[in-house]
């Protein structure tokens, strides 16, 4: 099975730039190492910010989808 | 990414302010230190009593510009403030007021919003700089 069980989600939609983010990262230091978090944004920079912020901090996007302007990203926390 | 981001805010309107908190926010989400040097009318701008009222825009933003802030906001924007404050949850911000400014304004430390961590000269701002970039605002 390679289904993932989110642990925690953030609904960032309609929040502007940089607070998707900012949350985000929030959310994450609340929660343990492998743990899912799932994250609803509808910024339009979120596809470049979270791709950047993935890389920088080393938490990585295991899934990424876009529905009818909504990016979703499930995370792992490193 | 462990140098940190200077941010130096002279100019206290709430575009340029919005601006800077979101460099700093973005910069804070990244796990870069952040530190935010006070001067002038930014420095105003962080005063308890004031930090909340409406700062006007920058003189190019004309009644064009002002509409589409105040869209903005109406669409749920958060205030520069607080998302100096969601930067500052965040760890790693330092927001320090220049003394000379203080001087200059006449200002005490208590009279500051408690987001301001306290005051400094431009020698302890460029010491904690350290090699990091610095961006004037």
């Amino acid at each position: 099975m390679t289904t993932n069980t989110i642990d925690r989600q953030l609904d960032a939609k309609g929040l502007a730039c940089p607070l998707p983010i900012v949350k985000t990262a929030q959310s994450m230091k609340e929660m343990v190492s492998g743990q899912l978090l799932e994250v609803l944004a509808t910024d339009r920079g979120s596809v470049k910010d979270f791709a950047a912020w993935s890389k920088s901090t080393g938490n990585e996007i295991v899934e990424q989808t876009t529905d009818g302007g909504v990016f979703r990203f499930v995370l792992r926390k490193k | 990414m462990t140098e940190p981001l200077n941010l130096v805010l002279f100019s206290g309107t709430d575009d340029r302010l919005t601006a800077a908190s979101v460099l700093a926010a973005g910069a804070a989400a990244l796990g870069k230190p952040v530190n935010v040097f006070l001067q002038y009318w930014a420095l105003d701008a962080f005063r308890r009593e004031r930090i909340a009222v409406d700062h006007g825009l920058a003189p190019e933003a004309g009644a064009e510009g002002r509409a589409h802030v105040d869209a903005l906001r109406a669409a749920g924007q958060a205030s520069w403030a607080d998302t100096f404050r969601q930067a500052k949850e965040l760890g790693g911000v330092d927001i320090e007021a220049c003394s000379l400014s203080m001087d200059l304004l006449g200002i005490e430390e208590k009279d500051l919003d408690p987001i301001v961590d306290g005051v400094e000269g431009v020698t302890a701002f460029y010491l904690n700089a350290g090699e990091g970039q610095v961006v004037f605002i």
